[in-house]
C-alpha cells in the first residue's frame, strides 16, 4: 500500500512534467527561431514587414506590473483581515464565499464590468483600465493564497509573540505573515502567471495598439492581445511573432518564479 | 522582487510622464477580417504623414457597440447597418475593403480547383442533405471527377464571424430550405458538421480531416495552399476565387441606389463575378462634436484609397473600385458636420 | 497595552476590513452590470432558459442548458484528473524527493500555470488533438464503448475535439494551482507532529492520510477551489478544443460547449440586443453555478466535520 501509493505519486509527478515538456517543446519549436534580436527593438508590424514586438512587450510589462502592483497589498490586507480578523460576524464568511465566487469569474467578464463601470464612462479605451481589469484577477487569487497560509501558522508562534507585549498588527506583520511568506509569495505568483497571458479582459479595456505607446490613459498594446491576432492570421510572419511572444510570455514568469524564490531564500537564509 | 518593483515604478513613472508629450492617436476597432490591411495601411500612412491610426480587432459586434457608445473615432463592421438602423444612431457607412469567402474541401483524388458546385449544392451539403461525395448531385456536376464514396464531413466556424455571415447569407439567397431553416447571422444553429474557431481552425480541420468541406476567408486558404471548390455564379458560369472575380462581382453590384451602402456583394450577376463576396464597412457619426479628429480619419481613408491597392492585393484584398470612392467622398460631403452644421469633408 | 497601541490594532483591523469589504463592493458590482446587461434575456426567455438546449442567433431563440452542461462536465474532468494528480505531485515533493529536486521541480510545475491560456487552446488543437484522436480515442472507444453504461460516455467518431479533450487539457492547466497551494500547506505542517507519527511506526503514506492531509484539510479544500475556479471560468483554451457545439450529447467525444467559451467565441461577433443580452445571462449563470458548487462544498465539509467529531 505504502509502496505503491509512493510510486503513484512519482507518476503523478512524471505526468505533471509529461505535459510540461511537451507544450514547451511545441513553444520552442515554433518560437525560438522566431526571437530575434528585432522582436525586442521594433514595433508590431503589419503583415509583410518586418518588425518586432517592443511595444506590446512594454505594455504588457506595464499592466502586469501595475496589476501586481495594485492588487497584491489588497489581496494581502483582505486575506489578513480573513485569517486574523475573521472569526466572529458576517463579513468574514461572507467575503471568503464571494472570493471563492469571484475566483471563477470568466476573465471576460471582468473585462466587462471594468469597460461598463470605466471605460463606457471615460469614453475611451486606456492602460488604466486594463490594469483594473487584471488588478481584479490577482486580487482573488492572493486573498484565498493569504488566508490559507496564515490560518496554517500554529498560534503559538502568534501568543509567544503576543506574550511579549508586542501589538496585534505588529504580531501579524513581524511574525504571522513573515512565517507564512512562502506561501503567500506562490499566490503572488500564481496571479502573475495567471494575468500575463489574459487576453479577454484587456481586450475591451487597454484594447491593444499598433504602435508605440505608454501614455496610461491611451490604448496601449500588450502581448496576449498580439498573440491572438497575430496567431489567427493566414500570414506566416505574424504567426512566427505570436508564437515567438508565446515563448517570451512563459519564459519571463519562469524567470519571476525563479528570481523571486531565490531572493526569496537569500533572504530566509540571512534572517 | 524589490527591483523589480523599481523597475515597474519607473517605467510607470516614465508613462505618466510621456502624457504630456504625446498627442492622441485615431482609434477605431471593430471586424476581425480587415484587420490585416487596416494596419498595413495605418503603419504606411504614418511613414507617409507621421499621422498614427490605431486599428484594433474586436469584432464587428464589439465595432458597432464601441462606435454607438463613442469609445472610438470610428467602427467597422463585416455586417453592414440597414440604412433605418444607421439614421437612428445618426451614422453613415461606407464600404473599406473586399474580399471573397471560398469553399475548401479535403477529397482524395480531388485537385485543387477540380471541383465544381453550384450553391443549391452547397447549401444542401451544408444542410446534410447530400452525405457522400459521390452522391449523384455531385457528380452530375463534376463529370471525369473521380469522387470518392466516403462521407463529407462539414466543417464550420464555431466562433461568430463576418466570414459566417457572408456565407449563410449567400446560402440563404440560393437555397429556400436553408433560408427557412438555418437563415443567416454572424453565427447560426448549424444543423450538420463540427465547428472549428477561427478561419485558422476551420482550414486545419479541413486539411486534417478527409472528405471534409469547409469555408474560409480567400487569404487563408491561399496562405494554406488549400484544395478550393469552383462556384457556379448567377449568371451561370463557373469561377474561380480570385482577385478578379472579387472585383467583378463589387463591380457588377448597384452601389449607387444602395441606401447608406448598405449592399452585401453575395451572388451579384455578371459573368465573372464570385458568388461569395464581400466588403468591410467603417462607421461614423454624423455629427462630430471634434470635427478635427474626424478629418484625419476621413484623409486616412482617402489616402488608403488612392494608394492603398497594391497593399491590398499583397495581403490578397480587393481594393473599392475608383468608381464606388467617388461616391464614398460624396456620401461624406453630404452628411458629416462639425459643430454649428460645418461641413467636414470638402 | 498602552491606548495608543489598541489605537494602532484598531485602526489596522480597519484597514484590513475595507479591504475585505472592498472584495464585497467588487462582486456586487460585478453581479449588477451582468443583470443590467441581461435583462432584456432575463424576462423574454425567464427560467425556461436555464432548461432550453435552443441556441438559434437567427430566429434569437436562446437556451443556456448546453453550455451549462458542458462546463460542469469538463470541470468535473478536470478535478477528477487534476486533485489526484496534484496531491501526488505534493505529495512527492514534500516527503519522498531528494531536497535537491524539490525546488526545480516545483518550480517546473508551478511553469504550468504561466502558460499563456491561448497557447494551451492553440496546442490543444494543432497538436495534442490530432495526436488524441489517432491513437487514444479509438482506443477508449473500443475498449470502453462496449461496456454498459460508461459505454455510452465512449461513443461516436473520434474527432479529436470535444467536451474530453477540453476537460483533459483544464486538468493539466489547473495542476499547478492545485499541487502549489497542496506542497505549500504540507510543508507548513510542524514536523513535530509527523515525528511523533512516524515514531509510532507509521509509513510515509499513513503520515500523510492520517496526519498531514487532516491537519491541512482546510488549505487542500482552498487549493481545490483555487483550480476549481480556473477550471469554470477559463475561457481560451476551452474555446479552441470543445468544438462549440449548442448540441447535447452522451459521449464526451462529442463537440459541445461551455459557458465561457461560448461568451468569448460570440460576445464580440453578437449583432443585435437579444443575442448579446443572452449571453451576458450566460456569464451570470456562472456566478450562480459557482456559488452552488461553491455552497454544497461547503455543506460537505460540515457533514465530514462532524462525522469527524463523532469518531472521536
Amino acid at each position: 500500500m505504502n509502496r505503491f501509493n509512493l510510486f503513484m505519486s512519482l507518476v503523478a509527478t512524471a505526468f505533471g512534467l509529461f505535459w510540461l515538456a511537451w507544450i514547451l517543446w511545441t513553444l520552442f519549436d515554433a518560437g525560438l527561431a522566431a526571437v530575434r534580436p528585432e522582436v525586442f527593438t521594433q514595433m508590431t508590424p503589419p503583415p509583410g514587414n518586418s518588425g518586432g514586438l517592443l511595444n506590446a512587450i512594454v505594455g504588457s510589462l506595464i499592466m502586469a506590473g501595475g496589476a501586481t502592483l495594485l492588487g497584491t497589498p489588497i489581496g494581502i490586507l483582505a486575506g489578513v483581515y480573513l485569517a486574523e480578523f475573521g472569526r466572529r460576524g458576517w463579513l468574514a464568511p461572507t467575503t471568503r464565499f464571494i472570493n471563492d465566487i469571484l475566483l471563477s469569474a470568466p476573465s471576460i467578464v471582468i473585462g466587462l464590468f471594468v469597460y461598463e463601470a470605466y471605460v463606457f464612462h471615460v469614453k475611451h479605451f486606456s492602460a488604466i483600465a486594463g490594469i483594473l481589469a487584471l488588478a481584479l484577477i490577482v486580487i482573488p487569487v492572493v486573498i484565498r493564497t493569504t488566508e490559507n497560509m496564515l490560518k496554517l501558522v500554529p498560534d503559538s508562534l502568534r501568543e509567544a509573540a503576543a506574550a511579549l507585549g508586542a501589538p496585534q498588527w505588529k504580531i501579524i506583520v513581524m511574525v504571522t505573515l513573515r512565517a507564512a511568506r512562502a506561501g503567500v509569495l506562490t499566490g503572488i505568483l500564481l496571479a502573475v502567471a495567471r494575468i500575463s497571458g489574459e487576453t479577454a479582459p484587456l481586450l475591451f479595456t487597454a484594447l491593444n495598439n499598433q504602435f508605440w505607446s505608454v501614455n496610461l490613459d491611451a490604448p496601449m498594446a500588450n502581448l496576449p492581445v498580439v498573440i491572438f491576432q497575430f496567431a489567427m492570421s493566414p500570414y506566416e510572419d505574424w504567426q512566427r511573432l505570436a508564437w515567438a511572444g508565446a515563448l517570451l510570455i512563459t519564459l519571463s514568469v519562469l524567470a519571476l518564479n525563479i528570481f523571486a524564490r531565490v531572493i526569496f531564500r537569500n533572504r530566509t537564509a540571512s534572517v | 522582487m524589490g527591483s523589480r518593483i523599481i523597475s515597474v515604478a519607473a517605467l510607470l513613472a516614465g508613462a505618466t510622464m510621456a502624457t504630456a508629450t504625446f498627442a492622441a492617436d485615431m482609434t477605431g476597432a471593430g471586424a476581425t477580417f480587415p484587420y490585416p490591411i487596416y494596419a498595413k495601411w495605418a503603419d504606411a500612412y504614418k511613414k507617409a504623414t507621421g499621422n498614427g491610426l490605431n486599428y484594433q480587432s474586436i469584432g464587428s459586434g464589439g465595432g458597432i457597440k464601441q462606435i454607438r457608445s463613442k469609445t472610438v473615432d470610428f467602427g467597422a463592421s463585416d455586417k453592414p447597418l440597414k440604412a433605418e438602423d444607421l439614421e437612428k444612431d445618426g451614422m453613415i457607412q461606407f464600404p473599406a475593403i473586399m474580399g471573397g469567402v471560398v469553399p475548401v474541401v479535403k477529397v482524395p483524388g480531388v485537385a485543387p480547383g477540380q471541383l465544381k458546385l453550384s450553391g443549391p449544392l452547397l447549401a444542401d451539403i451544408f444542410l446534410g442533405k447530400v452525405k457522400k461525395w459521390n452522391d449523384p448531385a455531385i457528380a452530375d456536376m463534376n463529370p471525369g471527377v473521380a469522387l470518392p464514396a466516403s462521407a463529407i464531413t462539414v466543417v464550420h466556424r464555431s466562433d461568430g464571424s463576418g466570414t459566417t455571415f457572408l456565407f449563410t447569407n449567400y446560402l440563404s439567397k440560393v437555397s429556400g430550405e436553408w433560408k427557412s431553416k438555418v437563415g443567416e447571422n454572424t453565427s447560426v444553429s448549424w444543423p450538420a458538421g463540427i465547428g472549428g474557431k477561427g478561419n485558422e481552425g476551420v482550414a486545419a480541420q479541413v486539411q486534417r480531416l478527409k472528405g471534409s468541406i469547409g469555408y474560409v476567408e480567400y487569404a487563408y486558404a491561399k496562405q494554406n495552399k488549400m484544395a478550393y471548390a469552383l462556384l457556379k455564379n448567377r449568371a451561370g458560369s463557373f469561377v474561380e476565387p480570385s482577385e478578379k472575380t472579387f472585383q467583378a462581382a463589387a463591380a457588377n453590384a448597384d452601389w449607387k441606389h444602395a441606401a447608406g451602402f448598405y449592399e452585401i456583394l453575395t451572388d451579384e450577376p455578371g459573368a465573372e463575378s464570385w458568388p461569395i463576396t464581400g466588403a468591410s464597412f467603417i462607421l461614423m457619426h454624423k455629427a462630430q462634436a471634434d470635427p478635427a479628429k474626424a478629418i484625419e480619419v476621413l484623409k486616412f481613408f482617402d489616402w488608403s484609397f488612392a494608394h492603398g491597392d497594391k497593399m491590398a492585393s499583397e495581403l490578397d484584398y480587393v481594393a473599392i473600385p475608383p468608381s464606388v470612392v467617388g461616391l464614398i467622398k460624396e456620401s461624406w460631403k453630404a452628411n458629416l458636420r462639425g459643430p454649428g452644421g460645418a461641413m467636414i469633408w470638402k | 497595552m498602552g491606548n495608543r497601541l489598541r489605537r494602532q490594532d484598531a485602526a489596522f483591523r480597519f484597514v484590513t476590513q475595507g479591504f475585505a469589504f472592498l472584495v464585497l463592493l467588487v462582486l456586487a458590482g460585478i453581479i449588477l452590470t451582468l443583470i443590467a446587461g441581461s435583462w432584456q434575456s432575463i424576462t423574454r426567455f425567464g427560467a425556461g432558459f436555464l432548461i432550453s438546449s435552443e441556441w438559434n442567433p437567427v430566429t434569437e431563440e436562446f437556451g443556456a442548458l448546453v453550455p451549462i452542461v458542458g462546463t460542469l462536465v469538463t470541470s468535473a474532468i478536470a478535478l477528477l484528473i487534476g486533485v489526484p494528480v496534484s496531491f501526488g505531485i505534493a505529495l512527492f515533493l514534500t516527503e519522498l524527493s531528494p531536497v535537491w529536486l524539490r525546488r526545480p521541480i516545483g518550480t517546473a510545475i508551478e511553469l504550468l500555470a504561466a502558460i499563456p491560456s491561448i497557447i494551451y487552446g492553440m496546442w490543444g488543437l494543432f497538436v495534442f488533438a490530432p495526436l488524441f484522436a489517432d491513437h487514444v480515442q479509438p482506443l477508449l472507444i473500443d475498449v470502453l464503448g462496449p461496456i454498459p453504461l460508461i459505454g455510452v460516455l465512449f461513443e461516436g467518431p473520434p474527432m479529436g475535439i470535444g467536451v474530453l479533450t477540453a476537460g483533459i487539457i483544464l486538468a493539466v492547466m489547473v495542476i499547478p494551482f492545485i499541487s502549489a497551494v497542496m506542497r505549500d500547506v504540507f510543508e507548513i505542517v510542524p514536523a513535530v507532529i509527523k515525528e511523533s507519527a512516524y515514531g509510532v511506526g507509521a509509513t510515509t503514506w499513513e503520515v500523510v492520510w492520517n496526519v498531514v492531509l487532516p491537519y491541512t484539510k482546510v488549505g487542500v479544500i482552498g487549493g481545490i477551489m483555487l483550480g476549481l475556479g480556473r477550471a469554470l471560468g477559463e475561457t481560451m483554451a476551452v474555446t479552441f478544443v470543445i468544438g462549440n457545439a449548442h448540441r447535447l450529447s452522451s459521449s464526451l467525444l462529442a463537440p459541445g460547449n461551455s459557458i465561457a467559451s461560448a461568451l468569448a467565441n460570440e460576445f464580440t461577433e453578437a449583432v443585435g440586443e437579444l443575442y448579446f443580452s443572452a449571453l451576458i445571462e450566460l456569464g451570470l449563470i456562472l456566478f450562480v453555478i459557482t456559488f452552488i458548487v461553491l455552497s454544497l462544498s461547503k455543506l460537505l465539509l460540515l457533514r465530514l466535520a462532524r462525522r469527524e467529531g463523532k469518531q472521536t
